[in-house]
Formats: structure tokens, C-alpha cells, sequence
């Protein structure tokens, strides 16, 4: 393929290219369907338990949403377990054995719980009644949750593999299952991943109800939801960042040279490593340029003493050092929506504190913002961690250079270009979808997600449920 | 034989097994996206929408398991046969996707609703030919050297894997046709009845032509087929079709609704069987045998103990949501 060889792009390349557009859009479904799937579960649950109607209202409202977005993850979900095949065979020759019974145990626990009860989630609370039916969402819910854990525990596996020996025909081998699943980074990552699903589900929801509360601060749908994803942003967001300090710990210990590279350390400092906030990380100088760094912040943060000594890139051969710039930029996108989140809990917690949370313009027009910050946050987080893996796809023993399969530039080429637009085409499309149900507001008698009942009589717009000023 | 040999004949019978329940229960919605174009009055595509719309996720995650448990039990099967069949699995995966937005798309726009059902019928011909053209592709033998593909990215393609794609395409629409007749009523089904009777003898035409260019292949299937002792297996395969084939043909012309789909499901399994017999003991046939592209046995084993527990409770679940929804999909009611 010409274009590709006169950008000095090979096979490898574009068979990164294709994993991470693929996977770019494909985490934000699932981080949003983790969240929803057990948003989905507590609405029914008060529903069952006070008996209001304005938690039905918002099930089945937010039970249309779920089922568009939950099409969209699995399509592209599909699209994920053919890759490691398709594109990087190698890899899967040499870490099937040890993965691939982990994504085994992932459809086996988690996808078929989520499928085999979709069906009566979305449709069936006519045929089997409620508490049947609430039986068969918590079951969805409790399938995603299922799913994080597996797909991050081989995740994880490739980024602090233990547990393994090498066979002969150089395969990866499991000595020992629970280590193997339990390896050192995934306790954290799946506490990260997982509150970072629910917070992004909560800034969702909560901008919906902003949108709507700007409108009219009376809607009693809105306001239930907005309170709602308000206290979620106030007690998740400070103990995410807890997570990912904590997190951030863990990496130090098993993967150095990735906090090396989020946190633009080139040089090494023996006397206590600076923090940089911003800069300019220029990786064939082996510099940040034009940095503005805090001294001995960085040894406080990461080694908890000022004068603690932190060893840079400078330590590591040139041929093993990540991609720095990415890693450093999408680590700063990543903390700052953390940030962001944080002070919109604050902010919430004022605005409830004085009476004002349904009030105030200025809170739902922040909250309104902070919509799409929760995707924002774990695609740069995805990146960070993934770039900052690189060199290798299973971390200080597999290369990804040595993991592509053995295809000619043109195939994987030709199937890149596929991707993105069929991608952008369809998944553009659903977007719109989304955000056209997102813009009505729940009404009373909401009804679910469509079968061919026929659509309301033309003409008549049902009365929406407010709260008397 | 040691415990490794019987764990690899165990774990491809597993593999098997979920690529035939993939087969038999993705079949019959692509079949439904096969036929779609036929079916062009909105209300009788939204019956025919509405009659998958609580189990196609389901059926597609069997897809997910042959997959996913190939790469963990066979990931040397898996890592040849994906790059040797790359245009063809892209090709099926680009069609699922189209085929799955379709089924929510469709319902949230008035204006663009054609083009989604266009994307429904688009997305399961893909499909469908895709996954034809793949195991054509698989039966004529790959190009292996040492643990890779060695072939090009275009030799799939022949008449033969044309041949197989075009078949599987005509076996999934007429899945769809005997689902139609079993879960509606009225004009609709009296239409899927029609269409089940040209499906039928396309079908056997189909199984004839594939069964008699397969030895052709090479040498080996027809030794395989047409020598002592495999005899005994093959030579009831015909005669099992044969009286498949009548009772079909009675079900179709007494309008015995409940009867043409596991009827056609049980040809689908006899042709199944006859792949299998042609295949074993080769995952890629010729070339790798399940033992050399098998697992560890420490990896097979782990698995084979979910695969104990948890196969029974999806199947005991999954039948449970069919049972939810059984009977006629009738117009205005699921």
C-alpha cells in the first residue's frame, strides 16, 4: 500500500493503529454500560422498594439508553476477541495458554449472564413479572462487573505478568492459576477501572438531569437522577483519586519505566525528583522542554520523602523506552478530568448544603460539561497505561514488534481503512441516537425500550411529572 | 493414550460444539436478515425484527466462545487459521456489526429507518457468506510453515469456498424461513412456508454439490469417507438426510408449524457431523492435529472445569429466555 509505505508505516504500525482505534472505541460502551447496568439495579430496586413511579419513569428511560449503548459494546466487542487472531497471532500463539482461558472464563461467567438476561431485562417485565425481572437486571449488572474482572485481570496479566513458565515451543504457560489472575497490578486496576466506569456513568446521568433541570427545575425525573449522579460524583471521585495514587504506587514497584514516562522523568535525580506539571517531553533529546516543575515534589508524591532519589529514563536502554510524550500528556488529561470531578462533588455538596443543588445555573451548567469528562478520563487513562507498556505487549518479556502477525502491509491496511469507516459511520450514528433520547426528558408512563407496540396516538404529548414549585 | 490426548479430543468436541450452537442459533437470525429484503411491509419486519430482538446477544456470544475458546485451547490452531482467513473474518465481522446496531437503530429514527434495515440485510449476507467462504477455506487447507501462516492474504478465495459460502448463506435462510413459520401467524407465515419449499431443494442441491466436490479436495477426505471403518459413520449420513428430507417435505405441505425448524436443525447437525468426520483429528486439515496445536494441559484443564459448571446453567438460562418468550410473535404484543 503506497501511502502507508511513504509514511515508512509497516505491517506492526498499522496493526497498532487498527487495535487502538478499535479499542478507543470500544472501552468508552462498557465503561459506560458497567455504570448503567448497575444504575439500572438500584432505580429498580427503590422502585420496588418505595413503590414510586418516578424511579420506574427513570428505568425505563435510562433502560433505552443502556440498550443502545450495551448493541454498541458488543459489536465492538466482537470486533476485539477476533484481533488477537487476526492481527496479532504471534501473541496469541505465545500467550494464548495463559490469557486466553481468563476471556474464556470471561464469556463463560460474564457474557452469556449478560445476553441470557438482556432480553428479559429489556423486554420482559409484562412476561415475568417484577421481581423476576429485577432479578434478571441485577444479573446484567452483576455480568458487567464479572466481565471487568476477567478482561482486567489478562490485561493486567501483560503488564505485571506472574505466575508463568515458558514451554518449548516458547509458548507462556500458567505455573500458578491465582497468581496468574491475582498478578500484582490488577487489585488496582480493577478497583480503578471500575470506579471509573461509575463515574463516568454518574457525569452521564447527571448532565442529562442538568440539561433538563436548565429547562426546568421543576422536572421531578431530572431532579431524582441529578441528585442522584450528584452524590456519586461527591463520594467517588475523592476516593478515586485515592485508587489511583494508590495505583500509581503499584506501577512504580512493577512497571518503573512507565511512571518514568507519565511523569516526563529523562534524567535521573538522586537527590529527590522534581514534579513536573507541564512541559514539552521531546523523547529524541531525552528532555522535557520548557518543563514547570514543583522540586522534590515528585519524590514526595511517588516515595513519599522530598529527597527521596528516583531514577529517569537515562537508566533504561534507549530500545525499551515508551512513547514519553503520549504517556505524559494523556496521564495530565487523565488527572485533570479527575480533578474536575472532584470539584464538581465539592461544588454539589455546597449547592445541596444551601438548598440551591436544583437552583443553581451555574452547578448544571458545570455538571452539563462535565458530561463527557468520564470517557475523556478513561481513554487517556487507557492510553497512559497501554503507552507506557511499550515496548512490549506482555511487559519486559514479549516485544510488540515480535507479537504481529505475519501479513503483508496491504491486508492490514486495507483493514484499518475498513474499520474507520464503518466505525465512524455507524458509531457516529448511534451517538446521535443517544443523545436524541438524552434530550427528551423522562415522562410519567415512560415506556421501554421499543417492541412493535405501536408508538403513542400522534398528537397527543404526555403531561411530564413536576414537583410543585 | 495419557490424560493430554483425552483432554484435547474433549476440549475440540467443546469447540465443537459451540461453533454448532453458534451455527444453529446465529443461523436462523442471519437467516431472518437473509430473507429481509423479501419481507418489504414495515409491520412484518418489525414481527420479524421483534421475533430474535430478545436472544440475537445471546446467540452471539457463542461466536465470542468458539473464538475466544479456540485461542485458549488450540492458540496454535488459532493463530494460523486467523491471518490465513483475515479478509474473510474482517469481511464477518464488519457484517455483524452492521447486523447488530440494526436491531436498536431501527427503532430510534423514522427518516433513516430503511437504511438500517438495509444495514440488517447487508450486515447477515456478509455474515453469512463470510462464514462460508470461511470454512471452505479452512476444508481446502492452508499454507503452513513452522507455527505460522505462510500463505497470502487472498488465498481463500476460490470456486470452492465460493461454493461453501453460497451454501451456508442458503442453509441460514432457510433456518430463518422454518423460524418465521414456527413464531408467526397470518400472511407472514403462510409467505415463510412459500419460501421454504425453494430453500429446501436449494439446500440439498447445496449439500450434494459441496459433498461431492469435498474429496476432490484431497485424497484424504475421500479415504476418510469411503474406507473401513469410517464407512460405518459416513454411509448413514445420506440415509438420515434422505429421511430428514421427507419428513420435512410433510411437515412443509401438512403446515405442522413447530415441525420444519428442528427438522432443518438436524440437517444442519448431520452436515456438521459429515465436516467433522472429514476433519478429525486436524484442527487445520492437513497440516496441524488437535494434539499439536493443543493447550498445556494445566490451561485445558482450568477451563474444562468452568466448562462443566457453567455450560449446564447457560444452557438451563438461556432456554429459560426462550421459554419467556415462546409462541407467535404477534403484531402489537411480543
Amino acid at each position: 500500500m503506497s501511502w502507508a509505505n511513504s509514511w515508512g508505516l509497516n505491517a506492526v504500525d498499522l496493526a497498532r493503529a487498527q487495535f487502538a482505534f478499535t479499542m478507543s472505541f470500544h472501552i468508552v460502551f462498557p465503561a459506560f454500560s458497567i455504570g448503567l447496568a448497575s444504575y439500572l439495579a438500584v432505580l429498580e430496586a427503590r422502585w420496588l422498594l418505595t413503590g414510586r413511579e418516578v424511579y420506574l419513569n427513570l428505568f425505563n428511560y435510562w433502560l433505552k439508553i443502556f440498550s443502545v449503548a450495551f448493541g454498541m459494546g458488543v459489536v465492538s466487542g466482537i470486533v476485539m476477541s477476533y484481533q488477537f487472531g487476526t492481527n496479532w497471532s504471534v501473541f496469541a500463539d505465545k500467550t494464548g495458554p495463559v490469557i486466553g482461558p481468563l476471556m474464556a472464563y470471561e464469556v463463560l461467567t460474564a457474557f452469556f449472564l449478560e445476553a441470557g438476561f438482556l432480553g428479559v431485562m429489556l423486554f420482559g417485565l409484562e412476561r415475568v413479572g417484577p421481581r423476576l425481572h429485577f432479578f434478571a437486571t441485577a444479573m446484567v449488572a452483576v455480568g458487567t462487573l464479572i466481565s471487568a474482572f476477567w478482561i482486567l485481570s489478562a490485561n493486567s496479566w501483560m503488564q505485571t505478568p506472574a505466575g508463568h513458565a515458558v514451554n518449548a515451543d516458547g509458548q507462556f504457560v500458567a505455573a500458578d492459576w491465582l497468581k496468574v489472575i491475582f498478578n500484582p497490578s490488577f487489585p488496582y486496576r480493577l478497583v480503578h477501572m471500575v470506579l471509573a466506569a461509575y463515574l463516568t456513568t454518574a457525569l452521564v446521568v447527571g448532565a442529562v438531569g442538568a440539561f433538563h433541570l436548565l429547562r426546568d427545575q421543576h422536572l421531578a425525573g431530572p431532579r431524582v437522577m441529578f441528585s442522584m449522579a450528584m452524590w456519586m460524583a461527591t463520594l467517588v471521585a475523592p476516593i478515586q483519586i485515592l485508587a489511583g495514587d494508590q495505583h500509581g504506587l503499584n506501577t512504580l514497584e512493577y512497571q518503573p519505566v512507565k511512571i518514568m514516562a507519565m511523569e516526563g522523568h529523562y534524567q535521573s535525580h538522586p537527590d529527590g525528583a522534581p514534579l513536573i506539571l507541564f512541559g514539552l517531553p521531546d523523547q529524541s533529546e531525552g528532555k522535557v522542554k520548557y518543563a514547570l516543575e514543583i522540586p522534590r515534589m515528585g519524590s514526595l508524591i511517588l516515595k513519599h520523602s522530598p529527597d527521596a532519589p528516583m531514577a529517569g529514563l537515562d537508566t533504561v536502554p534507549r530500545e525499551n523506552w515508551p512513547p514519553v510524550p503520549v504517556a505524559f500528556w494523556s496521564f495530565r488529561i487523565m488527572v485533570g478530568m479527575g480533578l474536575l470531578m472532584f470539584g464538581l462533588g465539592l461544588f454539589s455538596l455546597w449547592c445541596r448544603w444551601r438548598g440551591t443543588l436544583f437552583q443553581s445555573r451555574l452547578l448544571h451548567l458545570f455538571a452539563m460539561a462535565m458530561g463527557p469528562a468520564g470517557f475523556i478520563a478513561v481513554l487517556a487513562g487507557w492510553i497512559t497505561t497501554e503507552t507506557g507498556r511499550q515496548p512490549f505487549t506482555v511487559y519486559g518479556l514479549l516485544r510488540t514488534a515480535e507479537s504481529a502477525s505475519p501479513l503483508a502491509t496491504p491486508a492490514v491496511g486495507s483493514s484499518l481503512i475498513a474499520f474507520v469507516i464503518v466505525y465512524f459511520a455507524v458509531f457516529a450514528a448511534g451517538v446521535i441516537y443517544l443523545l436524541r433520547l438524552m434530550a427528551q426528558p423522562p415522562h410519567p408512563g415512560e415506556a421501554g425500550p421499543p417492541s412493535n407496540i405501536p408508538a403513542r396516538a400522534a398528537g397527543i404529548t404526555p403531561a411530564v411529572e413536576r414537583i410543585a414549585p | 493414550m495419557s490424560a493430554a490426548v483425552d483432554l484435547a479430543t474433549l476440549w475440540a468436541f467443546i469447540i465443537a460444539f459451540a461453533v454448532f450452537v453458534y451455527v444453529v442459533m446465529d443461523g436462523f437470525d442471519l437467516g431472518l436478515g437473509i430473507l429481509f429484503p423479501l419481507f418489504p411491509a414495515k409491520a412484518d419486519r418489525d414481527v420479524i425484527m421483534n421475533s430474535v430482538a430478545p436472544v440475537w446477544d445471546g446467540n452471539e456470544t457463542w461466536l465470542v466462545l468458539g473464538g475466544g475458546g479456540m485461542m485458549a485451547a488450540f492458540p496454535l490452531a488459532y493463530a494460523v487459521l486467523m491471518p490465513a482467513l483475515y479478509t474473510p473474518m474482517i469481511a464477518m465481522l464488519i457484517g455483524l456489526i452492521f447486523r447488530g446496531v440494526a436491531f436498536e437503530f431501527r427503532w430510534r429514527t423514522q427518516r433513516e429507518r430503511n437504511r438500517w434495515d438495509l444495514a440488517f440485510a447487508g450486515g447477515s449476507w456478509l455474515a453469512a457468506l463470510a462464514q462460508g467462504i470461511a470454512l471452505g477455506a479452512i476444508l481446502q487447507g492452508v499454507h503452513v510453515e513452522g507455527r505460522h501462516y505462510a500463505g497470502g492474504w487472498w488465498d481463500w478465495l476460490t470456486p470452492f469456498s465460493i461454493l461453501t459460502g453460497v451454501s451456508l448463506a442458503i442453509g441460514y435462510a432457510l433456518l430463518g424461513a422454518t423460524w418465521l413459520v414456527l413464531k408467526t401467524e397470518g400472511a407472514l407465515r403462510d409467505k415463510a412456508y412459500h419460501l421454504c419449499w425453494y430453500l429446501l431443494f436449494a439446500m440439498l442441491a447445496a449439500i450434494a454439490i459441496v459433498s461431492i466436490a469435498t474429496p476432490f479436495l484431497h485424497i484424504q477426505y475421500a479415504q476418510r469417507w469411503f474406507t473401513w471403518p469410517n464407512v460405518i459413520l459416513t454411509a448413514p449420513v445420506p440415509i438420515a438426510v434422505a429421511i430428514i428430507t421427507v419428513l420435512l417435505l410433510r411437515a412443509l405441505a401438512n403446515k405442522q408449524d413447530s415441525q420444519p425448524f428442528p427438522l432443518v436443525l438436524s440437517l444442519f447437525a448431520l452436515s456438521y457431523a459429515g465436516l467433522g468426520i472429514s476433519m478429525y483429528p486436524y484442527i487445520v486439515p492437513q497440516s496441524i492435529t488437535i494434539w499439536q496445536a493443543a493447550s498445556p494441559e494445566n490451561s485445558q484443564f482450568f477451563m474444562l472445569v468452568g466448562v462443566a459448571i457453567l455450560i449446564p446453567l447457560i444452557l438451563g438460562y438461556t432456554g429459560w429466555a426462550y421459554w419467556v418468550f415462546r409462541g407467535k410473535v404477534r403484531g402489537g404484543y411480543h
